[in-house]
C-alpha cells in the first residue's frame, strides 16, 4: 500500500527544495487541495490535488525525465503522489518532508493570502484562480487606490467594474447631480437618485455592491489650484472628463506626478481609448497637441451618445486599471483603440511620443518645485474648443 | 485609390459618407481629392496657408504622418487614410 511505496521515494529538507527550485529546471507541484493552495503556497507551485493527480499531471510535468519536487501541508500526501508518478513513469521525483508547515517554520518564503479574508477568498475565487491575477493579484487589486475622473458615462461603467474588481480604493472626482437624461447611460446611478450628487449616488451603489470598497468624494471640479491635492495618494487615474481644459490639466499634472492615466472619450457611436504611462509612452499632449474648435468637438449633450458604447469603454477602460495594477498583459500604452459602435469595428494607431512635446519631451523644461501647483490657463488655452463646459 | 475614413464630426461634410475612396500619389493629395469632393472638409482640414490644421490627426494605415512624411507620405492603392479629431465627451 501507500506506506510501502512512501519509504522508496526520495524526501527532501525544504531548504534543499530552496536551493534547487532557486537553481531553476524544476518543476513544482503542490498536492493539495485547491483552498489550502489558496491560502498559501510556493512560489510557481503548480497545483494538482491528489484525486486529479492521474488526470492533470501531464499537462502539469509534461517532462518525465525533468527534476520534479512535490509538495502538500506536510509530506504525507506528497510522498504519496510521488509513488504515483514514480508509477507513472517519471524518473526524478522528490518529495519536501515536513510540507509547507515546515518550510513556513523554517522561515522560508510563501505566497499567500495575507490579509484576505474567508469570505473575500470566496467572493474573488473567479480572479484568483486566474494564473494572471492569484492571490498576489488579488491583493494588489485589494490595495490598488484608483481615481475616476468623471462619474459619469465613462465613470459610471468604469466604477462598476472596479468597484466588483475588488479595487480597495475608489475616489470619484464630480460636481454634478444625477438627471433623468444620464439613466440611459450612466448605469450606478438609478431613477430614485434623481437629483442627488453624483459622487453620492456612486457611493451608494458602489457599497452595495461591494464593502470591500473605500470610496472617497471629491464632489467638485477639478482646476489648477486643487489638482495635485486631488491626485496625491493615487495611483492611477482614469479619465473620462466631458471637456477639454480637464483633459490638459489632468495631463499635464499626471506627467508631472508620473501617474499613469486611462483616458477615453466617447461621442455619439465612436469611442477612443489610450493609456498614458509618462516617460514611458507618448503622453495626452503627443496625441493632442490642441484642442478642437467647437464644431469638430461638440459634447455629448449636444450630440447625442449610444449608452451602451459608453459602456463598451467604460470597461475598457476598467480592464486598462486592472492590468496596470496586475502588471500583466499589453496595456494601451502608445496606442490608440478606436471603436465604432455603428460598425462593430475596432481600429488600433500608434501614437508616438512627440520629441517636441511640452509637457513630457526631454526637452521640456525642468519644472521648479515652486511652480508645480502652476498650470496656464486652460479655458484660454481650450477658448472655442468643445466640450459641455 | 485610398480609402479615407472619415470621422462623425466630419460626415455632415460628405453627405454622410464615413467613408470615401479617394486617389492620390501622397496623403495631401488624398486630401486634396476629398476636399475637392466635398468642399465643405476643406476648411476643418486645413489652415490659411494650405497646411493640415494643428487638431486634426491623420493617419496613413496606423502610423501618424506627422512621424511619417507628413502631406507628402506617399500612398499606395488600398491604403488607409484615417482622420481622427480629438474628442472629449465623457
Amino acid at each position: 500500500m501507500a506506506t510501502g511505496a512512501v519509504q522508496q521515494i526520495e524526501e527532501i529538507l525544504p531548504f534543499e527544495a530552496q536551493a534547487e527550485i532557486e537553481g531553476g529546471d524544476v518543476v513544482l507541484i503542490d498536492t493539495r487541495e485547491p483552498h489550502e493552495y489558496e491560502e498559501a503556497h510556493l512560489e510557481g507551485g503548480k497545483l494538482v490535488p491528489p484525486g486529479l493527480l492521474a488526470d492533470q499531471i501531464g499537462e502539469a510535468a509534461p517532462d518525465k525525465s525533468a527534476r520534479t519536487i512535490l509538495y502538500c501541508r506536510s509530506g504525507n500526501r506528497s510522498a504519496i503522489a510521488a509513488a504515483q508518478m514514480e508509477a507513472l513513469g517519471y524518473e526524478n521525483v522528490a518529495s519536501v518532508g515536513g510540507g509547507i508547515l515546515l518550510w513556513q517554520e523554517q522561515g522560508l518564503p510563501v505566497v499567500a493570502a495575507h490579509g484576505m479574508t474567508a469570505e473575500q477568498r470566496e467572493r474573488y475565487s473567479r480572479h484568483t484562480l486566474l494564473p494572471e491575477v492569484g492571490v498576489d493579484g488579488q491583493v494588489k487589486l485589494l490595495n490598488a487606490k484608483v481615481l475616476l475622473l468623471g462619474a459619469g458615462g465613462l465613470g459610471a461603467p468604469t466604477a462598476m467594474y472596479l468597484a466588483a474588481a475588488g479595487v480597495g480604493t475608489i475616489g470619484l472626482v464630480d460636481d454634478d447631480v444625477v438627471d433623468a437624461s444620464n439613466l440611459q447611460r450612466q448605469v450606478i446611478h438609478n431613477t430614485e437618485r434623481i437629483g442627488m450628487s453624483k459622487t453620492g449616488s456612486a457611493r451608494l451603489f458602489i457599497e452595495a455592491l461591494n464593502p470591500d470598497v473605500e470610496v472617497v468624494e471629491h464632489n467638485g471640479r477639478l482646476d489648477a489650484g486643487n489638482i495635485l491635492e486631488v491626485l496625491d495618494g493615487y495611483d492611477i487615474v482614469v479619465d473620462g472628463a466631458d471637456n477639454f481644459p480637464t483633459r490638459y490639466l489632468l495631463n499635464d499634472a499626471s506627467v508631472r506626478l508620473r501617474k499613469p492615466v486611462v483616458s477615453a472619450s466617447i461621442l455619439g457611436f465612436d469611442g477612443q481609448i489610450s493609456t498614458f504611462v509618462p516617460f514611458e509612452g507618448p503622453c495626452y499632449r503627443c496625441l493632442y497637441p490642441t484642442p478642437p474648435p467647437a464644431e469638430l468637438a461638440p459634447s455629448c449633450s449636444a450630440n447625442g451618445v449610444l449608452g451602451v458604447m459608453a459602456g463598451t469603454m467604460g470597461t475598457l477602460q476598467a480592464n486598462e486599471v486592472i492590468k496596470l495594477v496586475l502588471g500583466a498583459g499589453d496595456p494601451l500604452v502608445g496606442r490608440l483603440l478606436l471603436y465604432e459602435a455603428l460598425g462593430s469595428r475596432f481600429t488600433e494607431l500608434k501614437v508616438r511620443r512627440d520629441p517636441e512635446c511640452p509637457i513630457c519631451s526631454e526637452n521640456a523644461p525642468e519644472i521648479p518645485e515652486s511652480e508645480m501647483g502652476q498650470f496656464p490657463d486652460y479655458d484660454l488655452f481650450c477658448a472655442g474648443a468643445g466640450g459641455d463646459r | 485609390m485610398a480609402t479615407v475614413r472619415i470621422p462623425p464630426v466630419l460626415r455632415p461634410k460628405t453627405g454622410g459618407q464615413a467613408e470615401v475612396e479617394a486617389g492620390g500619389a501622397d496623403v495631401g493629395e488624398v486630401l486634396r481629392t476629398l476636399t475637392a469632393e466635398h468642399p465643405q472638409t476643406a476648411e476643418q482640414l486645413f489652415g490659411a496657408e494650405g497646411e493640415l490644421n494643428r487638431y486634426v490627426n491623420v493617419y496613413l494605415n496606423d502610423e501618424d504622418v506627422r512621424v511619417l512624411n507628413g502631406l507628402e507620405t506617399a500612398v499606395k492603392d488600398g491604403d488607409t487614410v484615417v482622420i481622427l479629431p480629438a474628442m472629449a465627451g465623457g
